[in-house]
């Protein structure tokens, strides 16, 4: 392992690679702080240019990236009230009466920490984790892997779905529909392409990402006369107060972020969890395990109620690196967006990841430490700079994601026919978003489609067509059983809810 | 008569996955493979199956959370102006090349957006799209084809 962790830092501390941490963590930050444009927008934004660097810097731009929106989504939380990611919602609770009550500075400053400290603990966890990890996943069969896709996917429609657990599911078909186009990878026969020569290497994964996430967000803005800007505007420059953090608050934090950090980075290596849920999970954790009388501060600008949800959706996004890089399945729309990236640089990740590509795999766990510490010492004092730059007028931002996304898909096809592709299924994810249709679940089908095909190919063959191979292993039953139990939790909490 | 549109759009998609089913059985595959255990329509039939049984399950069941979208409120002129723009920066972009395309695309954009400085306007999509191509191009090497910027000899 220290030869991994020298190997990580080697690549990780070269000047292109701090250089793509710095970028990804600013622009991250950036795109973050506009509510409706969370990480997945940014993160599909840069897969074109990543392609035109190695796999490991690409992989530390988008990492950084991630890291930086969910950082910025915290800092709009704070100032405006108006969450820029889902994750961060929890922020705002304590976060904004923080700043209301002229402590902005001090909320943003203990945000920072906590996040800190949570990405730092659970990149950690991940380095002891992830090789342990890799070694017990070579242990796994296609049966395993084919039940573990049937997991995640349940599992991201049941998280995601607020409550239309069907909507997620009828998502998660499309997906898979939109991944079988092309030609099949055994036997090269075209499939779902109409003759048209186009399709004949399927849809690119690119291509539904921008579709999906950045386009048709934008479309929505627009749709809904929605201005993510204007909130921005709002930010005073001069009424932030104070960043410095006293004793007593430092002692509260320094209870609050290791039991934080531990749940957040557990919830985020469950598939389909992820930040959202561990801040949530935390924060109400937290209220439970403080005194009485901290207890009574909670939604009024309590410390603990703010580093607590805080360190979690951070130590979250660590831990959800987990099955991207051991098993080589994703467990969050964005990790999937990362798979998608990777697999367009040829690689396949998964547990062999670690001993073919080590460079790749250890150079990604540090670029974690460096971007955490760049997220503090760059973004902190720039933070109200940062978020007077988001001013700018919607009428620009709009054509200019417009712009990035059909920029990303020419550069790597030269073809008319992916544009308007592209714009087609905008249109209609822009249609489908309107009524609530959940599109992390679609980008984590169409990612997951070819490899479920593939096992769920090897697991009848080998078992000549029977299907006794999800019973035959006790870790295929395991698997299953939990995906069971996530759908059976789903009905009890929809009924549940009816009832009340 | 109220309408429920999200019955409405399980209703397409119900009917999408039949369509896909059919196209799955009408795939063609080598007569030695025809009754293998896996071929390549065996998963696009599941596939379709399993697309029948989630969007009619949405249909049967009674939906209590509805979603109500204020149709009169949404932005559809703008929105359809411009995705038309976003048609034609499409159906041009090869012919004319990318840097005129993308400054005009961006130029319009703004313009249909309700944008009036004419020189933020202009230093936001001509010098930018240039700067852009010059990152694109020039610094990461990744290629663009732009008939445009060749016959007036700017690009080699």
């Amino acid at each position: 392992m220290i030869e991994g962790i020298l190997i990580g830092l080697t690549t990780a501390l070269t000047f292109q690679n701090i250089f793509m941490v710095m970028i990804g963590c600013f622009f991250g930050t950036i795109i973050g702080m506009l509510p409706g444009l969370g990480p997945m927008t940014a993160i599909a934004l840069m897969i074109p240019i990543t392609y035109g660097f190695d796999p490991a810097t690409g992989l530390i731009l988008m990492a950084g990236v991630y890291y930086g929106a969910v950082f910025g989504g915290s800092t709009s939380s704070i100032l405006l009230n108006a969450p820029g990611v889902p994750g961060t919602v929890a922020t705002s609770f304590d976060g904004y009466p923080m700043a209301q009550q002229g402590k902005a500075g001090k909320a943003l400053a203990i945000a920072a920490w906590s996040s800190f400290a949570g990405g730092t603990l659970s990149a950690i966890y991940l380095l002891f984790m992830a090789p342990s990890l890799s070694k017990v996943s070579l242990s796994f069969r296609s049966p395993d892997y084919f039940a573990l896709m049937i997991l995640g996917l349940t599992a991201i429609a049941a998280f995601s779905s607020k409550g239309q657990f069907l909507k997620a599911m009828m998502m998660v078909v499309l997906g898979l529909m939109l991944a079988s186009v092309g030609q099949d990878s055994l036997s090269d026969i075209t499939r779902f392409t109409f003759d048209n020569m186009n399709l004949t290497d399927g849809i690119s994964f690119v291509l539904v990402v921008m579709a999906t996430f950045a386009m048709s967000e934008a479309l929505t803005i627009i749709l809904k006369k929605n201005d993510p800007t204007a909130a921005a505007k709002q930010v005073s420059l001069t009424e932030l107060g104070s960043i410095k953090i006293n004793k007593e608050e430092r002692g509260k934090m320094y209870k609050t972020i290791p039991r934080s950090s531990i749940i957040g980075f557990l919830i985020g290596v469950l598939p389909g969890a992820g930040a959202t849920i561990a801040s949530f999970l935390a924060y109400g954790m937290e209220r439970n395990l403080v005194k009485d009388e901290e207890k009574e501060k909670f939604g009024k600008g309590s410390v603990n109620g703010l580093s607590a949800p805080e360190t979690a959706n951070n130590a979250a996004c660590s831990g959800s690196f987990v099955p991207m890089l051991t098993l080589g399945i994703p467990g969050s729309g964005t990790t999937a967006v990362m798979l998608g990236a990777l697999l367009g640089f040829g690689i396949q990740p998964g547990p062999r990841l670690y001993m073919t590509n080590p460079e790749i795999f250890w150079s990604v766990i540090m670029s974690m430490y460096i971007g955490m510490v760049i997220l503090l010492i760059l973004n902190l004092p720039l933070i109200p700079y940062i978020a007077r730059i988001l001013a700018v007028p919607k009428n620009y931002l709009i054509p200019l994601i417009l712009f990035f996304s059909i920029t990303g898909i020419y550069v790597m096809s030269f073809n008319n026919f992916d544009i308007y592709l592209m714009i087609g299924i905008a249109v209609v994810a822009t249609f489908l978003r309107l009524y609530d249709f959940p599109m992390p679940p679609l980008i984590l089908a169409f990612v997951l489609g070819g490899l479920m095909e593939e096992n769920l190919r090897r697991s009848l063959l080998l078992s000549n067509g029977s299907w006794e191979f999800l019973w035959d292993r006790t870790l295929t039953v395991c698997i299953l059983v939990t995906t069971i139990l996530i759908v059976l939790w789903h009905i009890y909490k929809t009924l549940t809810k009816k009832k009340s | 008569m109220n309408i429920n549109t999200t019955k409405i759009i399980s209703l397409l998609f119900f009917i999408f996955s039949a369509f896909y089913l059919y196209t799955a059985y009408q795939i063609q595959v080598f007569a030695f493979d025809e009754n293998a255990p896996f071929n390549a329509r065996t998963f696009p039939i599941y596939l379709g199956y399993t697309g029948l049984f989630f969007s009619g399950l949405k249909l049967i069941l009674p939906d209590p959370d509805t979603i109500k979208v204020e149709h009169k409120t949404l932005e559809y002129k703008k929105t359809g102006i411009l995705i038309l723009i976003a048609i034609i920066y499409g159906a041009t972009i090869l012919k004319v090349g990318y840097f005129l395309t993308t400054s005009l695309f961006l130029f319009a954009s703004y313009y249909f957006l309700g944008e009036r400085r004419w020189i933020l306007m202009f230093l936001l999509s001509f010098p930018f799209v240039a700067a852009f191509m010059y990152l694109l191009h020039g610094v990461l090497d990744i290629y663009l084809r732009d008939p445009f910027l060749k016959s007036i000899g700017v690009m080699g």
